[in-house]
């Protein structure tokens, strides 16, 4: 495609105009915010931060946090697909092992003996949200974290599950569970 | 040695370098409230020393002006860590502030900047090659830029140090050219004999308004302000020749700048608004009381906070130039035009005589 350059007017190129349009523009803001009181911060949010959180919009990208299925059970199975996509390395996961602990939930065969998010680290892109295969980690709502050391902001498995909660929506293995016992109750010809 | 001199000199000294560095720091808060009501916002106004919230009407008052911020932000910057990367080169990386910050204040030495307060001029030293000294002083200023630029050893800071050369060299030659026709005009280099000059015949941005256009906006160049800042444009270069510095080294790059404002709305004060005249009331002539002498100094600062705020406006008016487009400006247009400016003066004043 060409962009057709068209040339610029006397007037234009004197860049006098341009300057009394900008002006303008300023002026106008000037006065209304000056004299009318009228701020993108009151007309958006109702208020100033501090004394009037924001109310954040549905699609959000906040903080990753791990949550539990409608039965309150640990939905990851330590894949270590978020751990190996992160782009800051920001997840860092500890695998059961042979002898670690077993999966709380049935369709599962492991569970992460240790989950962690470094929130200094999380640039909350979303990745791990993408990549989970057992929708088991969510960007949430929380876009303000804050703690007076290092260690306190690596958030264990733990914490990640108390803050992600419940996620009733998404219940990836319910179908397939149902189906399973109905076939384990199906009556074996003779 | 005339002891008298040296002691009133000192005085006079220690006031304008009082007055300056707290115009700088409250220049900045100006340039934080403007842009914030520009832009829809409030500003700063959060920095509360309790004991003045205390007070009933006038605490929250001015708290919610800011007045304190800038008090805020000295602190933080004096009490931030003063890192100097290894890779530098670190006898230049340390002078390179201090030679960005001395001529801006070297400059005010010879701003009148009232008339006389009991028999003492209200000026440091009067040259009588005024001008020529400013711009003599402020053209080293580029090389506080430059040197940082070259010292901090990395490539963002040495293209904003490459920039703020050729830029500040291209401009200051508009610059010293549009003045020429006010001293045409006055028949003197001496600041004092221009305001003179202008008290008794109309101010020069009536008699010489494309000279005042040129100095104007030479003097943004010249201060690395918004439409001309390419030493330090945030989006192409992160920060430009002071992307290395921190803490206090950062602050006297900051104060430099404001300083370096306050120094060009001072000499356009001086230069095209009459300085400390006003041509009613009797203002344009010396004070002979105190009061009068007071008054002069308070028609000055206000002169120069006009130029200031306007100064300040223009940042959040324009967008930044390309650099082709800056230096097509400054040599195709303003060095031709300061040029003929001073042809047609020198005609007008030879038909003249």
């Amino acid at each position: 495609m060409i962009v057709k350059r068209n040339k610029l007017t006397f007037w234009e190129r004197l860049y006098l105009p341009a300057i009394l349009g900008g002006f303008k523009v300023t002026l106008r803001h000037f006065g209304n915010t000056l004299f009318r009181r009228r701020t993108a911060a009151k007309e958006t949010a109702g208020g100033f931060y501090p004394e009037t959180p924001w109310t954040v919009q549905p699609g959000y990208r906040g903080a990753p946090y791990l949550v539990r299925d409608q039965d309150g059970n640990t939905k990851c199975v330590s894949c270590q697909l978020c751990e190996f996509v992160c782009p800051p390395k920001a997840i860092r996961i500890v695998p059961p092992g042979p002898d670690g602990p077993i999966a709380d939930r049935p369709n599962a065969e492991k569970i992460p003996q240790e989950f962690e998010i470094n929130m200094l680290r999380c640039i909350f892109c979303g990745f791990c949200q993408e990549v989970c295969p057992e929708e088991a980690i969510f960007l949430q709502k929380d876009y303000s974290l804050t703690g007076t050391s290092r260690a306190e902001m690596i958030y264990n498995k733990e914490k990640l599950l108390t803050l992600g909660g419940t996620h009733p929506g998404v219940q990836k293995w319910k179908h397939t569970l149902e189906e399973a016992k109905e076939q384990e109750e199906f009556p074996v010809k003779a | 040695m005339d002891w008298n001199f040296v002691i009133f000199s000192a005085i006079k000294i220690a006031c304008v370098f009082a007055v300056m560095m707290t115009m700088v720091a409250y220049a900045v808060l100006v340039e934080r409230k403007v842009c914030a009501v520009i832009q829809d916002r409030v500003g700063p106004n959060r920095a509360a020393p309790p004991f003045i919230v205390a007070i009933p009407v006038v605490g929250p008052f001015l708290v919610r002006l800011g007045i304190f911020h800038p008090l805020a932000d000295g602190l933080k910057l004096f009490l931030k860590e003063d890192f100097t990367p290894a890779h530098v080169r670190k006898i230049y990386f340390w002078l390179a502030p201090a030679i960005t910050m001395i001529p801006a204040l070297l400059t005010v030495a010879i701003i009148p900047f009232g008339s006389q307060i009991g028999g003492q001029k209200m000026v440091i030293a009067d040259l009588n090659v005024g001008v020529l000294y400013t711009f003599g002083i402020v053209s080293l200023g580029v090389y506080g830029i430059v040197l940082a630029g070259y010292a901090s050893n990395s490539k963002f800071a040495f293209l904003g140090g490459i920039r703020s050369g050729a830029q500040m060299i291209s401009y200051e030659l508009a610059m010293g050219m549009s003045v020429i026709p006010i001293f045409l005009l006055v028949g003197d280099l001496s600041l004092s004999k221009v305001i003179g000059y202008q008290a008794g015949g109309g101010w020069m941005i009536l008699k010489q308004p494309l000279a005042f256009l040129i100095f104007m906006v030479a003097a943004l160049a010249e201060t690395n302000r918004m439409p001309f800042d390419f030493p330090e444009a945030e989006q192409e270069l992160a920060g430009g020749y002071n992307v290395e510095y921190s803490s206090m080294k950062f602050g006297m790059f900051f104060m430099g700048e404001y300083a370096n404002m306050v120094m060009s709305s001072a000499l356009v004060a001086t230069l095209f608004l009459g300085g400390w005249t006003l041509p009613w009331f009797g203002l344009d002539q010396t004070a002979t009381s105190v009061v009068g002498g007071l008054l002069h100094i308070g028609i000055f600062l206000a002169k120069l906070g006009i130029v200031l705020l306007l100064m300040i406006w223009v940042r959040w008016m324009l967008p930044r130039f390309r650099y082709d487009q800056l230096m097509d400006l400054g040599w195709r247009r303003f060095i031709p035009l300061a040029l003929a400016n001073i042809l047609v003066t020198a005609v007008w004043l030879w038909m003249k005589s």
